[in-house]
């Protein structure tokens, strides 16, 4: 299949999700359920990459600052920027994009090769909104507030390395932290998490969703799931800050 | 009653069905035989609306089923139960919860009177003491059981069994056959059932048709197919020695 027949086929199914659904409650049900694998089954991780990320940030950016002349606040000041700005947005959703997409793609890829959605559909449900739309709209929800969460962790990271190594001190730190601060950068960084959240989710369904075959097939489309969302993030994340910065 | 007239099914250069028309009766154990490749599954997938067939007609009591719009469609789905080869159970769901979810998605019925209807249908397949058990947890045959408790539980009009007795030992089978047969009868359902056993053949086939390379080569029912002279049905039920010797015996007490 070419790029253009997988893009078509990719747009119809996320036109066919727009349909009255059948029972709001169970819909509501498999939302909240969603929301719960992809919220807090993934915080853990979110929780580990953001202090560590914050920590080398502060680390590496002070060994870059050799002159005097500038205040080490300016470090706190750098890791606040490139965490909110970059670091939370995108390198947790490429780790989200490896641990939910990869989950969706496998989930939807085993329920097509066991017939199980041979078996909805005949049962007369729309399988395209009831499988995947709850898997978008709970990626909306939660990973936003993962990515605010890897944000604040981020830099409560950075301030702890930078205090544990003696970088500079907690009062150094939180200067710098509020120096020059814009508040236009946090609603950039959730642009870019909602866009992302519509990448992690989505492509990763179609590749489970359409997939064919076997065992060997649902691995491969779980491997070319992610490594799709991982280009289209980084894509996307080029094209948001030249548009928006 | 299920209707189709000259129903055609392609996949790219090849015809998989090629004009078949039948008459699937309610109150009838309908089976489709053929070998692997003559096109029953197809055939059946076409039936159901998983493929869209290319040409001909499919009427459910005289309604076109291939030109409806996707809301008739979903209605005219809740009336259809189907039985997976595979059984297609949900793996994160419990025998109870499987069997429940159609009750769930299609009834405003209560918790308690969805599990009424549950326990009923799970006593009705002989299958107790397994509600809160998961797909994973039971054998096959009882996987096979939860699947038609799960197809029967909205009272369906038709039923649908692709290869139910695969994978299953000959005990087993017979059993399956026998629920689905007494489901078929009890309820009044126009049952379809795609199937390359013998046994299911002589022991329920109402009303048999057989496949040969997407067409229909030969219908009748289980007391006809012994006797038949079709070189190409009697080349299939025949393959085995012991069947050969089976006819010959019932031909010489005839």
């Amino acid at each position: 299949m070419t790029f253009f027949n997988h893009f078509g086929r990719y747009l119809l199914m996320i036109k066919g999700m727009f349909t009255r659904p059948e029972n709001l409650k169970m819909y509501w049900k498999e939302l909240m359920h969603q929301c719960y694998d992809i919220g807090i089954g993934s915080l853990g991780i979110v929780v580990i990459v953001a202090i560590f990320i914050g920590a080398v940030s502060t680390l590496q950016t002070a060994y870059q600052l050799v002159s005097n002349l500038i205040p080490k606040s300016t470090i706190a000041q750098i890791v606040r920027d490139t965490v909110i700005l970059e670091f939370a947005p995108t390198i947790t959703c490429i780790v989200l994009a490896g641990v939910v997409g990869s989950k969706i793609a496998s989930e939807l890829g085993n329920m097509r090769v066991s017939e199980q959605i041979d078996a909805l559909e005949i049962m007369g449900i729309n399988t395209k909104a009831y499988l995947i739309m709850p898997k978008i709209l709970g990626s909306f929800l939660m990973i936003p507030v993962l990515v605010v969460i890897a944000g604040v962790l981020g830099i409560w990271g950075g301030r702890l390395a930078g205090t544990l190594s003696g970088i500079l001190a907690p009062e150094e730190f939180e200067y710098g932290l509020l120096s020059g601060f814009q508040p236009y950068n946090v609603v950039f960084s959730l642009y870019k998490a909602y866009t992302f959240a519509f990448i992690i989710s989505s492509i990763p369904a179609y590749f489970g969703y359409y997939v064919q075959g076997g065992a060997l097939e649902i691995g491969k489309a779980s491997t070319t799931a992610v490594v799709t969302s991982c280009i289209m993030i980084l894509f996307a994340d080029y094209i948001l800050a030249a548009l928006l910065l | 009653m299920i209707e189709i007239k000259n129903l055609h099914k392609r996949f790219g250069e090849k015809v998989v069905i090629n004009g078949v028309s039948a008459v699937m009766e309610a109150g009838k154990a309908n089976l489709i035989i053929g070998s692997s490749g003559s096109g029953k599954t197809v055939f059946m997938k076409c039936l159901v609306g998983l493929f869209d067939p290319d040409g001909g007609e499919i009427l459910y009591d005289g309604v076109n089923f291939t030109t409806m719009e996707d809301d008739q469609r979903k209605e005219l789905r809740q009336k259809i139960g189907m039985l997976f080869q595979g059984s297609a159970l949900f793996d994160s769901q419990t025998v109870e919860q499987n069997v429940m979810f159609p009750l769930s998605m299609f009834t405003s019925l209560s918790y308690a009177e969805k599990l009424k209807r549950v326990n009923e249908v799970l006593d009705r397949v002989n299958l107790k003491d397994a509600n809160k058990k998961f797909p994973a947890e039971i054998s096959g045959g009882m996987k096979k059981r939860v699947g038609i408790a799960r197809a029967i539980v909205l009272n369906p009009k038709y039923l649908f069994c692709d290869e139910p007795n695969s994978g299953l030992d000959p005990q087993t089978s017979l059993v399956i056959d026998k629920l689905i047969y007494e489901v078929t009868k009890e309820f009044n359902i126009t049952t379809v059932i795609n199937t390359h056993d013998m046994n299911s053949v002589m022991e329920i086939g109402d009303h048999i048709i057989y496949m040969y390379q997407g067409e229909k080569e030969w219908e009748g029912s289980n007391k006809e197919i012994i006797y038949s002279k079709n070189k190409k049905l009697n080349d299939f039920i025949f393959a085995s020695e012991f069947l050969k010797d089976v006819k010959e015996l019932r031909a010489r007490e005839a």
